[in-house]
């Protein structure tokens, strides 16, 4: 008597795809997916415990090794959150300059994003591109901070130093290569017709189904739900700039990878602005020696490339946080994984956690 | 008698054995064996040559410089890869049928190498010119998926066994769309026989002819030697490497060699059906073959490092639904055109 049965995979923890050390329990029907199940904690560090030793000030080199691909947005995300809680007055041009950086950081991880999910699907050719390309602001950010990956340039109370005439003018440099670089990525990858069949109708999330999940950001965009905290809960300078925010259709893969590449346009438009209107002043504010924020707690969350970085603080009063969670968009949209997947094929699940687009030091903290 | 370059050489070298030994039999033995050996000798220089083609293609279409520091050009690359590969560990899964784990590599490698037979290199040069040459080349490419399906089950990992199924699915689907294509080429031709297909393209190319088989014909062949688009079988990032998976060093680098061998049997298939082999004009027959088998290889190079990987179940539909009905209906027109060739002269 022939029978066919289900049978478990286990994708990961060393699998070239999961992006780290993630591990996907895949349940499989043939080659058809039943149930992906993402199993977290391979790179878990405590950090979260780690920072209610340290001072507000030592706290933020931790940020940079949550998501390490845009470190700018989580020590942005973090420092803005402390301001709030020590109530600390943020001159404009450091303001401005947290823009212009995170906005950066932004491209760069889209760019990580469109790489992988090119090496993902096969093009080798597509992953190497954006590579070079991101190669360009990491260069700027050595220039400016001395880091490649781990920058700590956002500071409690501004930035760590101000531009050079240098640094204004590889992003000027950068600024006007990019559309010749993103014309590169839409003539490799995007027109490509293998390219366009592997993405569109694929992994499909409902706005619906998405909003359940408490996915954020590019996903959650992608899903047609229009909600950008830049334009929702505007922080920093975000309210002076004139941005649009990519909304996709139908939640597919497709839609996902369509709204980073526009994402990537419009964090160029906000730092040439940003750039032009670049104000005179100060680059930090007076902050004391020894922060001792007031009693109290604080939840905040800023607009960082994978969806909402979220800090949520717990101050006694002294020099150390009591307690601080953080809110990491990669974990949360990392569950919707399952539903994306079921129904169906391994080649799809690939492709679905690229998209996800997990940074695995943030998935686990 | 005008004859090739290779053909030549090879009558001065069995008149130099015979004389020798002043027996015709034995001279005649030797030779099978000397030919017997050059195949080999060219197989094994060719994936040489091709490794080292495809990291320096695959470097200049990213922008890289690719490997440059061994030898001369990085020319030496490959051998010091090689020299690596024999000296890593064998590592042998626990529950792998040994016998049947163990025998694939090997195996793989003999249907491989034994479609070379037919392959006319020259004028002349062809090892055994038998009446049903291109039969022969379909009938043992197709051996090839066995050993994948057998490597891919005696490992006893979910992900050879499921790269194994999909090279079982993949194969079946390629073979059919080759078969129709190169049928076209024999209707026109009028012959199975290698020697016949090459001459009678003197005048023209079956690219020219036969334009819409020699497009099938090429995206069944990468479907064939398992080349993106349609890498399926190895799907690095779905299945890690599917039936090679749990192979390592010199076990694995025979799959390795097979591929590449696979691959220049492609190439040669490619130009002997439809480019005309090794004819051209002023130059050397041998030199023709080689050049236009180099650059057929550069191409299937260009579309492995451009395009990304399609799915499983859109490479079936592509073979089933859109090759085979076009390569159906190419033979019906070919027999129409060669009917009203014949009514017209």
């Amino acid at each position: 008597m022939i029978k066919t049965e289900t049978y478990q995979l286990s994708m990961g923890p060393v699998h070239p795809s999961t992006h780290g050390v993630l591990q996907v329990l895949l349940t499989l029907d043939g080659e058809k997916v039943i149930k992906a199940v993402p199993c977290m904690g391979y790179l878990h560090r405590g950090i979260e415990k780690l920072m209610e030793q340290r001072t507000y000030f030592q706290c933020l080199p931790y940020t940079d090794r949550l998501d390490y691909v845009s470190a700018m947005n989580n020590n942005f995300s973090y420092c803005h959150a402390v301001e709030k809680l020590a109530a600390i007055e943020v001159p404009e041009k450091a303001q401005y300059l947290r823009v212009i950086m995170a906005e950066l950081n932004r491209i760069a991880s889209h760019m990580i994003f469109i790489g992988s999910l090119a090496v993902d699907i096969g093009a080798t050719t597509g992953m190497i591109y954006p590579f070079r390309d991101r190669e360009r602001i990491l260069d700027i950010f050595n220039e400016l901070c001395g880091a490649r990956m781990t920058y700590s340039y956002i500071r409690i109370g501004g930035v760590k130093n101000d531009l050079s005439a240098k640094i204004i003018d590889m992003i000027n440099h950068f600024l006007s290569a990019l559309p010749s670089m993103l014309d590169e990525y839409n003539d490799l990858l995007t027109g490509n017709e293998f390219f366009q069949h592997r993405l569109k109708g694929t992994s499909l999330l409902s706005a619906e189904q998405a909003l359940h999940l408490g996915v954020t950001g590019p996903m959650l965009r992608a899903s047609g739900v229009n909600y950008d905290l830049r334009k929702e809960n505007t922080y920093s300078s975000y309210d002076d700039f004139d941005f649009s925010i990519p909304l996709g259709k139908t939640g597919d893969n497709l839609d996902r990878y369509i709204v980073r590449m526009q994402e990537i346009t419009e964090s160029a438009k906000i730092i040439r602005q940003a750039l032009d209107g670049l104000p005179e002043g100060e680059f930090t504010a007076k902050v004391p020696r020894v922060l001792r924020p007031p009693k109290g707690e604080i939840y905040d969350t800023l607009e960082g490339p994978r969806g909402e970085v979220g800090y949520h603080i717990v101050s006694d009063g002294s020099a150390k946080p009591y307690r601080i969670h953080i809110r990491r968009p990669s974990f949360i949209n990392l569950q919707a994984l399952d539903t994306m997947c079921r129904g169906y094929l391994v080649g799809d699940v690939v492709v679905a956690m690229s998209t996800i687009d997990p940074i695995l030091g943030e998935v686990d903290c | 008698m005008h004859t090739g370059l290779l053909a030549s050489l090879a009558a001065f070298i069995t008149g130099l054995i015979e004389s020798l030994l002043g027996h015709g039999f034995a001279a005649q033995l030797i030779m099978v064996l000397l030919e017997i050996i050059a195949i080999f000798a060219v197989i094994s220089l060719a994936v040489i040559i091709q490794v080292y083609m495809e990291r320096r293609i695959c470097g200049f279409i990213q922008d890289r410089l690719g490997p440059n520091r061994v030898g001369p050009f990085g020319l030496l690359q490959t051998v010091a890869d090689m020299i690596k590969l024999m000296s890593k560990e064998d590592i042998v899964p626990e529950k792998a049928n040994r016998l049947l784990w163990g025998m694939t590599p090997m195996l793989l490698f003999i249907p491989a190498a034994l479609v070379y037979a037919v392959f006319p290199f020259d004028e002349g040069a062809i090892f055994a010119d038998i009446g049903i040459g291109v039969f022969f080349v379909m009938a043992i490419m197709s051996q090839g998926v066995l050993m994948f399906l057998i490597g891919g089950y005696a490992s006893e990992d979910k992900y050879s066994f499921m790269g194994a199924m999909r090279a079982v699915a993949q194969m079946l689907s390629s073979e059919i769309p080759i078969a129709f294509s190169i049928l076209a080429v024999v209707m026109v031709t009028g012959s199975l026989r290698m020697s016949d297909i090459v001459s009678a393209q003197t005048n023209v190319w079956f690219v020219c002819v036969q334009p819409l088989a020699f497009i099938i014909f090429i995206i069944a062949m990468l479907m064939e030697t398992n080349r993106t688009p349609f890498d399926l079988v190895e799907g690095e990032a779905e299945i890690i490497a599917g039936p090679f998976t749990e192979y390592s060093g010199m076990r694995w680098a025979l799959f390795f060699l097979a591929e590449y061998a696979n691959l220049l049997a492609a190439a040669i298939l490619t130009v002997t059906l439809f480019l005309g082999g090794w004819q051209g004009p002023f130059l050397p027959g041998i030199i023709w073959f080689i050049i236009k088998v180099l650059i057929v290889i550069f191409i299937f190079m260009w579309i492995r490092w451009t395009f990304p990987r399609t799915r499983i179940d859109q490479m079936m539909a592509l073979s089933w639904k859109v090759l085979l009905p076009l390569a159906l209906f190419n033979i019906m027109a070919t027999g129409i055109g060669i009917y009203i060739y014949k009514w017209i002269y």
